[in-house]
């Protein structure tokens, strides 16, 4: 069974149809990447799957469950993390703040004894820093770890908010243009990572992302998209050679 | 220059990061504890007007500091928490109890009306928290069996364990009764700053789309700003009933509201020492006032609106050139002095940002 | 008879606070932000025209002195753009919500240095004068108010749908950068919408004024014109005319048909009813943030 499976979902705004009857399956431990034209529907698909949008009609399961019967904000129980387009961090708080907030879901404490900070309030706490240390590590972010992401770089702030996925301690990342606005040595990095997580954690991925070379060198298959509907599906090499890809990115007689 | 070497996770969490702040915030407490040795009565009673005010500062700095929602009613609940208090101790219940109890009740009416108000974003919110402000002087007139309507009441008798605390007659008593308070109000803010539920308060502020995706339920967490926030307001207001000796529909008006949102502007939001900051502001902003009224004019010359109107003023040049207000300003300042020589003048430069609609929110 | 005596002063009072809530919207419509103290300017809109106009103080014929006291008043808005609101270029809303409360107070405090607290009427020619339709008596200044607003409203509604500027406030309001790669010059689209507001509120201050007495405290009327604003939904300038005439009638009716208590807690209780059902007004224009 797929770790992530979505069936024939279609999801229009207004006279627009942004998601057009896509079927898409993530198997579990593998790197599935999304590419497409702007405006092809990749964000959008992320955005139906972290339920904020409601489709149309169809269906997404998850680890066997049915994702439609989730509020948005259950969906990071199930074990769902991802990352912004645009980045979405906390920009009042640090580094740490905002990974520990990844930790949100596994909190156990009420209201209550937060409030009088009880001896278990603290045990917890220290259970998640350990949890969000290790993830510092991983991601090089030491020197950045009190640091207001007001102030932070750009490809800083990309890698935080990667940290932050990480540190819900995910079973399937959904990462939106990870390498976006990255250097050459940010987005090696990125690679890398992506690498990592899928075979040190054990953790499936789903990513969107242009740059065809952080596509192919980390994916293990590749879906295109136009227009909302699915295009091709298959490795890296297998659908950047499908001449309807090609017609989609490079415009009619190019082939 | 202080340099933090952390040995464990546990330096991050306790309340005082090193043994200097220890002992500068120990060195404040000792000050607050000996302060009615050293200055006589009249000036006790002004420190104990600062107190309440920054008690109720705390309150609105949690739910607008902290959560980020703007919220120009908190009088109102001064008021549910000033009359829940007389009622409940003219119904026989001791202070010890219905003083805190009046404050969860406050926190409940809080969290009750906080319900619907969580549809609203920004500015309907600010509205719907200014209708509110107005209805709560009508409601309590319509409720004149409890509340004693246009007459108003006088705060019931405060007796711990037989001691008795009066306002008025002892000042120091009831200036000590404050100081705890006080320090209740702010020991659970802090509590709540480093723990879950506080770093999900500004993961709404922050980013409500992506404190979703971290699994921080919005609605749930506005609601417990806000009841959270009312109990402190309501202590405020219980002890603002036993400062001013009697209250009325007119007390908890929309101007005090005003003044409670302005004061923690000024003090600096999101952080506690801000609420502390604009209340010594607010507190003695008035006999700064008429200090300088009488030098100028004459003292017996009375000017409507001076006061809101300077107050105005300095808030408008706050938020010009000093958006981070007193503590702000304060931050920069103590990080001059640590940095001494190497302080630059472009550390704090905030980052420019551009405004996007809240319409596609 | 008597209900609709009481229908057509409520409509002239809910022109008045739809003229506010007119200038409110405008604000809203080009920088996502409230002045709160569109009440204030309103009465520093009709104290401006009592002192060009009164006989006490510089006594200039009232055709001469409103279209000044409109020009002052566009130009205080364009330079409080300039020299204030420009500096909070890019912060939240909530800086400007207070600011512009703080803003409140010091106008209020200024108008009451210079023109006193005493109530004070404005001379003005539209305060003469009744007219009576079939026994329903209207004051010459109730019927100037309701053609005004409406001819105000439909006026700043064309623009806003037809010209260009008024085209470029709406992008400008909505996406500043976009706005600016699109070359509109968005800080001064937004001074000469402040100095637009400012000019709608001396509209509706010579109008206020010339319908009763006018003291420092009259721009807290700007509260009421909140809930109009709100009932119409924030962006929409019919909507605002709308809301503005629906809280103008239902005061008077409540005053007329409920318990004293009740009456005036009318229109508050039917702001905080929109709010809780309709969140974006009976008009509203809301859609969802895009990740």
């Amino acid at each position: 069974m797929s770790l992530l499976e979505i069936k024939e979902a279609t999801l229009k705004f207004g006279g627009v149809v942004a998601v057009n009857n896509l079927s898409l399956s993530v198997e579990e431990g593998e790197v599935y990447a999304i590419v497409g034209p702007n405006g092809a529907g990749k964000s959008t698909v992320f955005n139906l799957i972290s339920r904020f949008y409601q489709p149309f009609s169809g269906s997404i399961t998850f680890d066997g469950q049915n994702l439609l019967d989730r509020a948005p904000d259950q969906v990071a129980d199930l074990g769902i993390a991802r990352t912004f387009q645009n980045i979405e961090l906390f920009d009042h708080a640090t580094v740490l703040q905002n990974l520990l907030v990844g930790r949100h879901r596994h909190r156990k404490t009420s209201l209550v004894e937060e409030l009088f900070f009880a001896p278990r309030v603290r045990r917890e706490e220290i259970a998640h820093r350990e949890v969000v240390e290790e993830v510092i590590d991983f991601l090089d972010l030491q020197p950045y770890r009190d640091k207001m992401i007001a102030g932070l770089p750009y490809g800083v702030r990309k890698v935080v908010e990667l940290g932050r996925a990480l540190a819900t301690g995910p079973k399937l990342l959904l990462l939106d243009e990870p390498a976006s606005g990255l250097s050459v040595e940010e987005t090696q990095d990125m690679r890398w990572w992506i690498d990592d997580i899928r075979k040190q954690m054990g953790i499936t991925v789903l990513m969107v992302e242009h740059d065809m070379g952080l596509v192919s060198s980390v994916s293990d298959r590749v879906l295109a998209l136009a227009d909302g509907a699915k295009l091709a599906e298959g490795t890296p090499a297998e659908v950047q050679a499908d001449p309807a890809v090609i017609e989609a990115y490079l415009g009619v007689g190019a082939v | 220059m202080r340099v933090l070497f952390k040995t464990s996770y546990n330096d991050d969490i306790r309340l005082f990061p090193d043994r200097w702040t220890l002992a500068v915030y120990a060195a404040l407490l000792a000050l607050a504890v000996l302060l009615p040795v050293l200055l006589d009565e009249f000036y006790i009673g002004e420190v104990t007007n600062v107190l309440i005010w920054a008690i109720a500062g705390l309150g609105l700095m949690l739910l607008t500091g902290q959560t980020g929602q703007v919220s120009l009613g908190h009088a109102a609940f001064l008021a549910i928490g000033c009359y829940t208090n007389t009622i409940l101790i003219e119904a026989g219940l001791p202070f010890i109890v219905a003083f805190p109890l009046a404050g969860v009740i406050t926190g409940v009416v809080g969290a009750i009306i906080a319900i619907p108000a969580l549809r609203l974003h920004g500015i309907y919110l600010a509205i719907a928290t200014i209708a509110l402000s107005i209805l709560a002087d009508d409601i309590i007139v319509l409720l004149d069996p409890w509340t004693g309507g246009v007459s108003g009441k006088f705060p019931a008798v405060i007796t711990i364990f037989g001691l008795e605390i009066e306002r008025w007659t002892m000042p120091v008593r009831f200036y000590y009764l404050v100081l705890v308070v006080t320090m209740i109000c702010t020991l659970f803010y802090r509590n709540l700053l480093r723990a879950p539920l506080g770093r999900a308060f500004a993961a709404v502020r922050d980013s409500e789309i992506s404190a979703t995706a971290m699994g921080v339920h919005i609605a749930r967490t506005k609601v417990k700003a806000f009841g959270l926030s009312c109990m402190i307001t309501g202590w405020a207001g219980a002890l603002m009933g036993y400062y001013a000796g009697a209250f009325n529909n007119e007390t908890f008006s929309l101007v005090i509201s005003i003044t409670l949102l302005m004061m923690i502007v000024i003090g600096g939001l999101g952080s506690i020492h801000g609420a502390f900051f604009g209340a010594v502001v607010v507190a003695f902003l008035p006999q700064v006032l008429s200090i300088a009224k009488g030098a100028m004019i004459g003292g017996s010359v009375a000017i409507p609106g001076l006061e809101t109107g300077v107050f105005g003023l300095i808030l408008i040049l706050f938020i010009l050139f000093e958006p981070m207000g007193l503590y702000g300003r304060w931050l920069k300042i103590r990080t001059w002095f640590e940095l001494f020589p190497f302080a630059r003048k472009d550390m704090f430069r905030r980052q420019k940002s551009y405004l996007k609609t809240e319409r596609l929110r | 008879m008597e209900v609709l005596q009481l229908l057509v002063s409520g409509l002239a009072n809910g022109c008045v606070y739809g003229l506010i809530a007119l200038g409110f919207v405008l604000i809203y419509k080009a920088t996502e932000a409230v002045n709160f103290a569109q009440g204030d300017f309103m009465m520093l809109g009709a104290f401006v025209t009592l002192g060009l106009t009164n006989a006490e103080h510089m006594d200039l014929p009232f055709w001469v002195a409103a279209p000044l006291a409109i020009l002052v008043m566009a130009a205080l808005g364009y330079l409080l753009d300039f020299f204030v609101l420009r500096r909070l270029f890019g912060q939240s809303q909530t800086a400007v919500v207070i600011l512009t409360i703080a803003l409140g107070f010091v106008i209020r405090f200024v108008a009451g240095v210079i023109w006193g607290h005493e109530p004070q009427t404005l001379e003005s020619p539209l305060s003469i004068g009744d007219i009576n339709i079939g026994g329903v008596v209207l004051g010459m200044a109730d019927v100037a108010v309701i053609v005004v607003t409406v001819l105000l409203t439909l006026f700043l509604f064309q623009f806003f749908q037809r010209t260009k500027l008024g085209l470029a406030m709406q992008a400008a309001s909505q996406n500043q950068m976009a706005a600016y790669y699109m070359g509109i010059p968005v800080k001064r689209v937004q001074g000469l919408i402040w100095g637009l507001s400012g000019a709608t509120a001396a509209i509706a201050g010579i109008l206020f004024a010339s319908k009763g007495a006018i003291d420092p405290n009259a721009g807290l009327l700007g509260i009421k014109a909140f809930a109009a604003a709100v009932i119409g939904g924030f962006g929409s300038l019919p909507g605002a005319l709308v809301g503005g005439l629906i809280v103008g009638v239902i005061e008077p009716f409540a005053s007329r048909y409920f318990a004293a208590g009740y009456s005036q807690i009318a229109p508050y209780v039917l702001l905080l009813l929109v709010l809780v059902f309709r969140p974006n007004g009976l008009f509203s224009q809301v859609r969802v943030k895009k990740v």
